[in-house]
């Protein structure tokens, strides 16, 4: 198993270091599979997790001006990593003006996922700066729990307001109630709700728009829907502000599939990465 | 003891106080015939500072015989705190600051003339005390670096904030800052920081052999911050583990001196860097079979290792203490461990005959590859 990889451009460092900060503001620990064209962050929706789970893909080529990768075995030719991503964002944070950053699977003391970033000095010789991060190895026979999760069969589709707009929304809201209901219809109507003893608030937001889906069985579905009719879940309003605060860029895209009573799909979709967050309702 | 300290002046003192106040609770005022010196000790005797204005730093110095010294207990190190507090509008206010030390009557006086004719007077009574000395000689230590605060700055700014203790080590035409880890359980998964920066960066650079030293990161930063502020150079002068680390930063008015214990029995001895690039240290796969098809080790490794290092540890501060204290014990002290037991350094992978698998997969794992047998209660598990 060897995995080597570099980055040379500023850019994409940068843009590295947000999703890495991005994920790190997510969860604690997440897995870290790397394969030949991609690499994904992946939370699996557990007890401990509060039922979250988590999707980030990211394409290897958009960010790496080097990559190899030999995986535990010819036939599954990937790695699987469980991280702490505060680690690799610690990392990554005081080497945003380096001329390149290295990351090499090596053993230390245990498996770790080393940083070399050669940062720019004044004299011939660069500043050399490794980080060693414990990684745990995840064995293949526990990879099935980390596969892409599938779109659920959603009952509505919607884009979503400007996240900050959401964010700001969604933390007054958490001043009051600890659960959140959201709701949406195929007219692009969208409703945040809290409710409680003594008050109840609603943020009403219209002209979202919906997006398309392809030939599928929910888009089938849609059509007999009565476009006014909400389909609404309720959620752990923490979970929702802890997926908002975490976001640093506008995404290019963001939408949510809402399964009436059951679960919340949210996905961002950036240039090169893709971050699919699942919260599930609360009774 | 009368004086007057004037214009920028006023903020550099106010910075020393804050400085010093950051090593320990009680700050030593004491007059001195070549100039006033400030200094303060932390409670474990681990760390010193001294900061000596000469004469020439005040527009006015005068001092009594006989000589009487304060100390300030937190007390009143919070109130003379107060007295400076906000940096940034006493440049733009204070125009002069009047200090008397008044021994017959124990009283201590702020005097800030400020703007537009106000002024603000402190009085504080104080204990006399005996003066607090360090012995120390730096000009007789074997390394001495020196730097550009900035360089040292830009250093400590890649180990996290809540680091208790740094290595620095020196070879050759290197120096190398790394992360102390030092608590057994959190060692195998902690992550590992290094920095090493070439001999160039420095603007002295006298090494005597290779050696390396760990001291206290967070006495270090109070220093690093007095001296970003000024843009003096830091030197640093440093022996054998064990002795301690002098760091200090010089001008034609001021001296300042901060001296830091160091770990007698230093783990992080320097070792050759790692090969740039290849996959030397990337024997992944041995190790993963070695993990599936042996068993992994148990945690009686664990304490003995910290045992070993713990109980060295607790010389060196022993060995030097500073003067005028009495003996403490390091806080965390395990004095109860058994230090008989063997074991081996993670870094160095220097393999006890007991031990077997982690650090070195030579020939031990080769052997045990033929089992090949997926025992599930030993694989590792995330």
């Amino acid at each position: 198993m060897k995995f080597r990889a570099k980055i040379i451009d500023v850019g994409c460092l940068n843009h590295f270091t947000r999703v890495v900060n991005t994920i790190s503001k997510l969860t604690k620990t997440c897995i870290l599979r790397l394969t030949p064209g991609n690499l994904y962050f992946v939370l699996s929706g557990k007890i401990a997790s509060g039922g979250v789970s988590m999707w980030c893909e990211l394409s290897q080529a958009n960010f790496f001006d080097e990559y190899q990768l030999e995986g535990v075995a010819p036939e599954a030719n990937e790695i699987c990593l469980e991280v702490t991503p505060e680690n690799l964002s610690r990392a990554l944070r005081t080497a945003q003006n380096a001329k390149c950053v290295k990351i090499k699977l090596t053993k230390k003391h245990c498996p770790c996922l080393t940083f070399a970033a050669e940062l720019p000095t004044l004299s011939s010789v660069s500043r050399v700066v490794t980080h060693d991060i414990p990684v745990d190895v995840i064995p293949r026979r526990l990879w099935h729990d980390f596969k892409e999760p599938s779109v659920p069969d959603f009952d509505v589709s919607i884009y979503l307001p400007p996240l900050k707009t959401m964010k700001n929304v969604v933390d007054r809201m958490k001043n009051l109630s600890n659960f959140l209901v959201i709701e949406a219809n195929l007219n692009g109507e969208m409703n945040l709700k809290i409710e409680t003893d003594l008050v109840s608030v609603t943020t009403h937001f219209k002209d979202l728009g919906n997006p398309p889906w392809g030939d599928d069985g929910s888009q089938g579905r849609s059509h007999s829907r009565d476009p006014e009719l909400m389909a609404q879940t309720r959620v752990d309003i923490r979970k929702l502000q802890q997926f908002l605060m975490g976001q640093q860029v506008n995404p290019s895209k963001a939408m949510c599939n809402i399964v009436h009573k059951r679960i919340i799909h949210l996905i961002l979709l950036h240039e090169d990465v893709s971050l699919q967050y699942f919260i599930p309702a609360v009774a | 003891m009368d004086c007057v300290v004037t214009g920028g002046n006023v903020k550099v003192l106010a910075k020393a106080i804050h400085s010093l106040s950051r090593i320990g609770d009680e700050l030593y005022l004491e007059p001195e015939d070549d100039g006033l010196a400030l200094r303060s000790v932390n409670s474990s005797r681990s760390a010193y500072a001294c900061f000596l204005f000469s004469p020439l730093f005040f527009s006015r110095y005068v001092v009594c015989i006989p000589l009487v010294s304060c100390v300030l207990t937190p007390v009143l190190l919070q109130c003379v705190q107060a007295v400076f507090r906000s940096l940034s509008s006493l440049d733009k206010t204070v125009e002069k600051c009047h200090i008397e030390l008044v021994g017959e009557k124990s009283r201590l006086t702020f005097t800030l003339h400020c703007k537009h004719g106000l002024m603000k007077t402190h009085n504080l009574s104080f204990q006399d005390s005996e003066s607090l000395q360090a012995v120390f000689d730096k000009d007789s230590c074997s390394n001495v670096l020196r730097a550009q605060p900035r360089l040292l700055v830009d250093t400590v700014l890649h180990f996290p904030p809540a680091l208790e203790e740094v290595s620095l080590s020196v070879s050759g035409e290197r120096v190398l800052f790394r992360n102390y880890v030092e608590e057994e359980p959190e060692r195998a998964k902690a992550m590992l920081t290094e920095l090493s920066l070439s001999s160039d960066e420095f603007e002295h650079f006298a090494v005597g052999a290779e050696s390396s030293i760990t001291f206290c990161l967070k006495e270090l930063r109070g220093l690093l911050v007095f001296a970003e502020s000024t843009g003096l150079p830091v030197s640093v002068h440093f022996d054998l583990p064990g002795s301690p680390v002098v760091l200090s930063v010089t001008d034609s008015v001021l001296e300042v001196n901060f001296v830091l214990a160091t770990l007698s029995d230093d783990l992080n001895l320097p070792r050759s860097p790692p090969p740039a690039d290849d996959f030397l240290n990337d024997d992944i796969d041995s190790y993963l079979i070695a993990m599936d098809t042996s068993e992994l080790p148990g945690p009686s490794n664990a304490p003995a290792q910290r045992s070993n290092h713990r109980l060295e540890a607790q010389s060196p501060v022993a060995n030097h203490r500073l003067e005028s204290e009495e003996a403490e014990e390091e806080e965390t002290g395990d004095t109860e461990r058994p230090p008989n037991k063997k074991f081996r350094s993670l870094f160095f992978g220097s393999v006890c005959p007991t031990d077997s698998q982690l650090t070195n997969q030579t020939a031990t794992s080769q052997e045990v590859l033929a089992s090949d047998s997926e025992d599930d209660a030993q694989a590792a598990s995330p």
